[in-house]
């Protein structure tokens, strides 16, 4: 046993960090829970440790992955609460794991989101916008290779907004593999083609992680 | 967490900096505590959790029962301007409930350049800034921090100080603080009452009297308040406490590491120093003690990474053991072992070679002056052979970069002395030609230069600054004369120099100043994105402040100065005695070689002091 996978949200308060300051978090949290991490053998070592899908600043997840290296035999099952007991608030290892699909394999995210409204009225916003998610969307996105439009719907897909009071819910399915889909181009979208719809605040989640095929990822 | 806030978060930097909820951070049930404290820094959160004084007082103050101390870190200027138009009032980070919640309000202060800062923190949390505006009881707002050895600029503002360290005296203000609540005191009467506390100084029972000169007369004391308030301080450090479950930020810091205080105070008498003189007498913790702290701390916050903590590290008697006991728990954890601090007369490459066995670390020594007859002025008690004979050792060892801090404008400079940090550095490059066993990665030499600020409770307090045109006159004579291509110059910039002697110098009468400078849009004025000099002069102007007559002005031994009735441990004897040494270019020696009789032993009853 020398690769495990350790599935775990990142809720509340801990959204706000960074990737790094995720990394840095958990390389801290294995050394906190005397967990026997392999170290790279390079002029700084550093814990083996490495984060599927970064997660951006500001958005929730229930499904985030890393995958870590041990020198020795650990008690799997134990794991999840040794880890969670010196994590900062809001991140909580649910599971632990061997044998784990290849990263490849990852295809598609489930998210929901969570859009506020302080006056509009949300049946009309969430009416609005199926109508506009029923075509073609492009939205400005950002890459490292730079700014371009991007067909945010050929990347989405089952997108549903459901009113409530002072919110609309968003659910979908979105790429997370060539292309990644942050989920807030949806907002984006929003606020480009629809801009009295743009909500006044709220965020998404990640829910759950799936293959080409649309089984589970694990 | 509030609405306000959630929708702010996304449009600043770094979020996670006003967050909390990070690991190690104290949460307590707000019914079960009779007194909450907001502890502020008033600089940024990657500034005030890398600070040790803050680390110590949230675990000394949380351990009171009852007290619930939580943080509170100025917002970076696209925060602080979100904060404004969204009306969210500063907050504290455990709780996120806005400082008028709080009963009392303290903050640590490190340095001058932040006083701005606390207004801006004030004001942003909606509490009046003057002391004598705020009427009730509570909040309490009061400060501490090596600047209250002479906090009169900031007097107005504050309704006491705390003199000395925090950690023996903060607990005290608070217990009377609860007494007053309970019975229902007037804040005139808390504040008459804590006067009588040690270390604790209520700027508002002093009235200074100027000459016609603009000097001070004297500074009258209410009837009831001590003539002179004597500093407090953690007499037995071996015990005292080390907040070995400090706080682990979620985000980056400045110092992300365990900082592992060996000891306070320091040997040397550098007469330019005033940490080296106001945190006497030497109290040391024993190798031992210190081993525990630090595998303890590092064991609870996961760190990659270890430094030792003082005025001069290698003067700790227990240097060797602690090193060795360190490594051992270190080395096999991937964890790394810094030493700042290092003296280089005895400086050894046995210690250096065996911390940095996990990560290798720059090289940093501190020479202050460039020829032999200036550190004697300053009582440096480092010889260029010192130097030479640290940095060869350490080119033998593989080192190929050594940083070299100087200052300019110290008291008896000449042209001569500037241009010998320019021929030091070149000895520094000629001893690593000599010494250096593989040349091929090349050498870097960065000399820095700092402007000299004369400090209050120092032997150069009586000292002038020089101009800002001066410094940059010696600045460029240096510039020019730096030939070597391995050698890269920085200099710090004249105007905040300038600026900080006025403030760390300066009496009551600068109060209005500093309001003046605030109310124009002045604050987090350490960074150069909120330093505007134009912003001082136009206060100074309208407040009426000469500037030459704080920093550029000679004091006489016999003025009356701002920060005499505060007691720092070393009697003013002492500090004549040294001024009048450096100006024969005479050299003191060190406490251990020979008792200087300071004054700051009696603190220690029954104790030692570990010079």
């Amino acid at each position: 046993m020398d690769k495990l996978r350790l599935v775990y949200e990142q809720t509340c308060r801990a959204i706000w960090m960074s990737h790094l300051d995720t990394m840095r978090t958990l390389q801290r949290a294995v050394k906190r829970a005397g967990i026997p991490i392999r170290y790279s053998e390079g002029f700084n070592p550093h814990e083996l440790i490495s984060i599927l899908l970064p997660l951006s600043v500001g958005t929730a997840s229930l499904c985030q992955i890393a995958d870590i290296r041990v020198r020795e035999d650990v008690d799997i099952a134990a794991l999840p609460a040794q880890l969670t007991a010196v994590m900062p608030e809001g991140i909580r290892v649910t599971d632990c794991y061997e044998n784990a699909m290849k990263p490849a394999e990852l295809k598609w995210m489930r998210v929901e989101g969570a859009w506020e409204y302080d006056t509009a009225d949300t049946e009309a916003v969430a009416a609005r916008c199926r109508e506009l998610f029923s075509g073609s969307v492009e939205v400005m996105r950002k890459t490292k290779r730079g700014e371009g439009l991007f067909t945010v719907t050929d990347h989405v897909r089952d997108l549903t907004f459901t009113p409530g009071d002072g919110v609309v819910t968003v659910g979908g399915i979105v790429s997370c593999a060539e292309p990644v889909v942050n989920p807030e181009l949806l907002t984006a979208a929003v606020r480009t083609h629809l801009p009295d719809c743009a909500p006044d605040g709220g965020r998404f989640c990640r829910m759950a992680l799936y293959r080409a095929d649309g089984t589970s990822y694990r | 967490m509030d609405k306000k806030l959630e929708r702010i978060l996304p449009l600043v930097q770094k979020p996670a900096r006003y967050t909390g909820g990070e690991y190690g951070e104290i949460q307590k049930n707000k019914s079960e505590v009779d007194l909450r404290m907001a502890l502020c820094f008033p600089d940024t959160y990657e500034i005030g959790m890398s600070n040790t004084g803050m680390r110590i007082l949230y675990q000394v103050l949380n351990d009171i029962p009852g007290v619930w101390c939580e943080r509170v870190f100025a917002p970076w200027f696209d925060m602080d301007r979100q904060m404004r138009e969204k009306r969210l009032p500063l907050y504290a980070l455990e709780s996120g409930d806005p400082l008028t919640a709080f009963d009392a309000i303290g903050f640590s202060l490190g340095y001058e350049m932040a006083y701005t800062t606390v207004l801006e923190m004030l004001d942003l949390a909606g509490i009046p800034l003057r002391s004598a505006n705020r009427t009730e009881l509570t909040p309490l707002v009061f400060a501490g921090g090596s600047v209250c050895c002479n906090g009169e600029p900031m007097a107005d503002f504050f309704d006491l100080m705390i003199v000395g360290e925090g950690e023996s005296v903060d607990g005290e203000v608070l217990q009377l603080l609860r007494e007053a609540k309970a019975a229902g005191w007037s804040k005139a009467e808390f504040l008459r009452r804590a006067a009588q506390i040690g270390g604790v100084y209520v700027p508002s029972l002093y009235t200074p009297e100027y000459n016609p000169d603009g000097t001070l007369k004297a500074m009258h004391a209410a009837p009831g308040a001590p003539e002179r308030v004597t500093k407090r301080i953690v007499e037995d450090f071996e015990t005292s406490c080390f907040p070995v479950k400090a706080i682990v930020p979620s985000t980056e810091i400045v110092h992300d590491r365990v900082g592992l205080e060996l000891f306070r105070g320091c040997i040397r008498g550098c007469r330019f120093c005033q940490a080296g003189h106001i945190y006497r007498p030497v109290r040391s913790r024993s190798a031992e003690k210190c081993m525990e702290y630090g595998k303890e701390a590092l064991a609870f916050s996961g760190y990659h990474e270890i430094t030792l903590l003082s005025l001069s590290t290698s003067d700790y008697r227990g240097l060797n053991d602690l090193c060795d006991g360190l490594m051992d728990y270190c080395e096999s954890r991937g964890i790394g072992l810094s030493l700042p601090s290092l003296r280089a007369d005895n400086f050894s490459m046995d210690i250096m070679q065996r911390v940095q066995k996990v990560r290798k670390s720059g090289l940093t020594f501190a020479p202050e002056a460039g020829t032999q007859r200036l550190r004697d002025v300053i009582n440096k008690n480092v010889t260029e052979e010192d130097l030479l004979r640290s940095c060869a050792v350490a080119f033998q060892g593989g080192w190929n970069s050594v940083k070299l801090y100087f200052m300019l404008g110290l008291p008896t400079e000449t042209d001569e002395d500037v241009l010998g940090i320019a021929e030091l550095a070149d000895r520094v490059v000629h001893c690593w030609r000599e010494n250096s066993p593989n040349r091929s990665h090349g050498l870097r030499v960065t000399v820095s230069t700092s402007c000299f600020v004369p400090k209050p409770h120092t032997p150069f307090q009586w000292e002038p600054q020089v101009t800002r045109e001066e410094y940059m006159r010696r600045v460029s004579l240096l510039r020019d004369n730096m030939k070597a291509r391995a050698v890269t110059y920085n200099w710090h910039d004249a105007d905040t120099s300038l600026t900080e002697a006025v403030l760390s110098r300066g009496d009551r009468r600068l109060g209005a100043m500093i309001e003046n400078i605030w109310r124009q849009g002045g604050f987090l004025e350490s960074w150069s994105e909120g330093f505007d000099l134009k912003r001082w002069e136009k206060a100074a102007k309208e407040e009426g402040v000469s500037f030459a007559f704080y920093a550029n002005r000679e004091r006489t031994l016999d003025e009356v100065l701002p920060w005499d009735h505060l007691y720092m441990g070393v009697n003013k004897r002492h500090y004549v005695h040294e001024y009048e040494q450096a100006h024969k270019g005479l050299l003191s020696p060190d406490c251990r070689a020979q008792c200087s009789g300071c004054g700051a032993a009696a603190f220690l009853k029954g104790g030692r002091c570990d010079g």
